[in-house]
């Protein structure tokens, strides 16, 4: 989010006003109060648009801070509540530019884009004037010294007055995209305000996971949890990776494109049974042991969409046998709260000895069948029953 | 024949002695790959004892490859270390290095390209990964960590994004067998690509068919979908996963996010079938496709 992203530029010397972001509209006219003079009440949501879908309002006065603040509050922008609000001095810009690094996956490098006509309107700019967005590779082996800073600023043209100002800025964003591995730093607009001031009038940025994991521990603070999806989120409390949908067949299956290759053979089947479509995507990964099994058909079975389940399990390095104690496991600590009917389709290592095991589990609860495409088609059928 | 690995590949292992690196190095010797060491800077001097072999360890990848003759290194170190690992193995020289962590920062992955393009990679190293399965020459070796017992040595070349996809179109097709198969990873940034695959089954005579396997993210199957219509004259058979990942959501592989109109599977689907490749609905029917092929070569 925005005030997010600020805190961030703030961080490595990028200039901004950080402004006060606030969560009631009696704070948002004490923060208007504080600031003095006229403010702008901006909903911080992660989605653009936000100023189209009237999340972003002038405030001439304290009291008119606390007028557009409580519309805002709890206003829905792009599917999102807002809950809080970012109160800032209004500095109206006397030119607005464009500034962007990167990751461009095609080139295997990262990119920077820049552009002194329009901020906000970039991608209409994009489509009209592309000769006025440059876009500049980055090596990610050497970097952005001051040196090429220099290089994309006067490739940008951005004005004399400013342009000092914009070396010491490009230094500064790209040292934001690279010590909190970023994948996007994105400051738009890019203001010129009075004065010839350069700042970061609003700004994006997108981490890497991966990196945060254990570079970036203090990222974790960035997740605002009340957004999530509830399954999703105690989803995550058991270190799974879970991804709500919003149909009726509940998936569990090993490795990302096994399970993405699920969703979509179930999608394809349920064209047959009234149009059912899979509820989630769950990658219980290589190990497939009873607990994880079991903390994944808990998240499943919460879903009071779900149906029907399909576990679709390929024994690669995990032998289906194991996969197969894991599901009687996962029943066994479930009891009665497993109510929903399984498919189950198990291929791969061991794969007699892990079917031999699910038959001794009564049925109706649990059916097997040997194919993927078969066993999708059987949940489909459950799920819409 | 085969591409990048075969029968008389010499292999250590970065991380031999962790619990990754330790269990699939069993099953790589089980598979009949010829691991003549390991590497861990820390354990420099001892032996591992796995699957009735004693493995030295060495200090470093230079010095594993100056008293073994190594021309590949399977990567299995922590993502914390897996650009300092890379590196090292590019300074020495390594043939061929097959990143198999799961879970390296892209900025990492996108310095160790930077620094395989550039001069300083005199030997020509070529990477595989990070965050995939690694290379399979059934029946000759096995560079990864893809069960060998899924199918066996046979005319079909196969290169897939995802893993668990490769072992599932391994065993759908495993009546046939395969020259070489080989998993790229999902991730953002990879070595070897697509292309690069296609560009060796095309060149290998005991290929004579290739099943491609892609997933939504990125634009790779587009661009591998131009190189088939100019470089490859085998018949290629293509699946691609997420025709029903929702927009703007991750589905596991750092990868796979759909963020606007490319980068979707029908525009890969779309993609590839106008340069003639048959493209699968489900893995099943994709292998169907190719026994289709098989039938008529």
């Amino acid at each position: 989010m925005e005030y997010q992203a600020k805190e961030l530029f703030a961080k490595h010397g990028v200039a901004v006003t950080l402004g006060k972001t606030v969560e009631t509209a009696e704070d948002a006219k004490a923060a208007a109060e504080e600031i003095g003079g006229v403010t702008v009440v901006k909903a911080q949501v992660k989605a653009g648009g936000r100023g189209k879908a009237g999340g972003v309002k002038i405030a001439k006065t304290a009291d008119e801070a606390y007028q557009y603040a409580s519309d805002i509050l709890g206003m829905e922008i792009k599917g999102l509540t807002v809950n809080r609000v970012l109160v800032v001095p209004a500095t109206p810009p006397e030119e607005e530019y464009y500034f962007s690094f990167l990751l461009d996956r095609s080139n295997r490098q990262y990119l920077c884009i820049a552009s002194v006509e329009g901020g906000v309107e970039i991608e209409e700019v994009a489509k009209t004037n592309p000769d006025a967005v440059k876009q500049i590779a980055i090596d990610p082996g050497a970097g952005v010294d001051e040196a090429k800073a220099r290089e994309i600023a006067t490739e940008a043209a951005f004005p004399e007055p400013v342009f000092e100002q914009a070396v010491t800025m490009i230094q500064a964003l790209y040292t934001t995209f690279v010590e909190e591995d970023a994948t996007l730093v994105e400051v738009n607009p890019l203001a010129r305000l009075e004065g010839d001031k350069l700042e970061a009038l609003d700004g994006k940025v997108s981490l890497d996971d991966n990196a945060s994991e254990f570079r970036h521990p203090h990222h974790e603070d960035f997740v605002i949890r009340e957004e999530a999806d509830p399954l999703e989120s105690k989803a995550k409390d058991k270190g799974l990776n879970y991804v709500k949908l919003d149909g009726q067949v509940g998936i569990i299956g090993n490795g990302a494109g096994l399970v993405m290759s699920t969703l979509d053979v179930v999608a394809y089947a349920g064209e047959a049974h009234g149009g059912v479509k899979p509820a989630n995507f769950l990658d219980i990964g290589g190990g497939a042991n009873a607990q994880v099994m079991a903390d994944g058909l808990d998240v499943i079975l919460n879903d009071p969409q779900v149906k029907s389940v399909f576990v679709n399990v390929f024994g690669g390095i995990t032998a289906c046998d194991e996969v197969a104690n894991g599901i009687k496991g996962a029943l066994e600590i479930l009891g009665d709260a497993a109510t929903k009917p399984l498919v189950v389709r198990l291929d791969g290592n061991n794969v007699d000895k892990g079917r031999a095991i699910l038959d001794e589990l009564n049925p109706p609860l649990v059916t097997q069948v040997g194919t993927m495409d078969g066993a999708a088609d059987k949940a489909a059928e459950l799920a819409n029953a | 024949m085969s591409i990048y690995l075969n029968k008389d590949s010499k292999i250590i292992v970065q991380g031999i002695t962790g619990g990754m690196g330790s269990k699939h190095t069993t099953l790589m010797i089980e598979a009949g790959s010829n691991i003549v060491g390991g590497v861990n800077a820390r354990k420099a001097g001892t032996t591992v004892e796995l699957a009735g072999t004693t493995q030295p360890v060495f200090g470093s990848v230079e010095e594993a490859m100056k008293e073994t003759g190594a021309d590949v290194s399977v990567v299995f170190v922590p993502p914390a270390f897996t650009k300092d690992a890379c590196i090292e193995a590019i300074d020495a020289g390594i043939g061929l290095l097959v990143v198999i962590t799961e879970g390296v920062p892209v900025q990492d992955t996108a310095e160790v390209w930077s620094y395989l393009k550039s001069d300083a990679n005199t030997a020509g190293t070529r990477m595989i990964g990070p965050n995939c399965p690694g290379i399979i020459t059934p029946e000759e070796s096995l560079a990864g960590i893809t069960p060998h017992t899924i199918a066996g040595k046979g005319p079909i070349g196969l290169v897939s994004k995802s893993g668990t996809l490769t072992y599932q179109m391994m065993f759908e097709l495993k009546d046939f067998g395969f020259s070489t198969a080989i998993g790229i990873g999902g991730d953002p940034i990879i070595g070897t690509t697509h292309i690069d695959a296609l560009e060796a089954f095309e060149a290998d005579p005991d290929t004579k068919a290739i099943v491609m396997i892609g997933e939504i993210g990125g634009d790779a199957e587009e661009r591998a979908a131009a190189y088939i219509k100019d470089n490859v004259t085998k018949p290629v058979v293509g699946y691609v996963a997420g025709f029903t990942a929702p927009e703007g959501k991750t589905m596991g592989h750092a990868g796979a996010i759909v963020s606007g109109s490319a980068g979707t599977a029908q525009a890969k689907k779309e993609a590839l079938e106008a340069v003639g490749v048959k493209v699968g609905k489900t893995p099943s029917e994709t292998a169907e496709l190719m026994r289709e092929i098989m039938k008529s070569l």
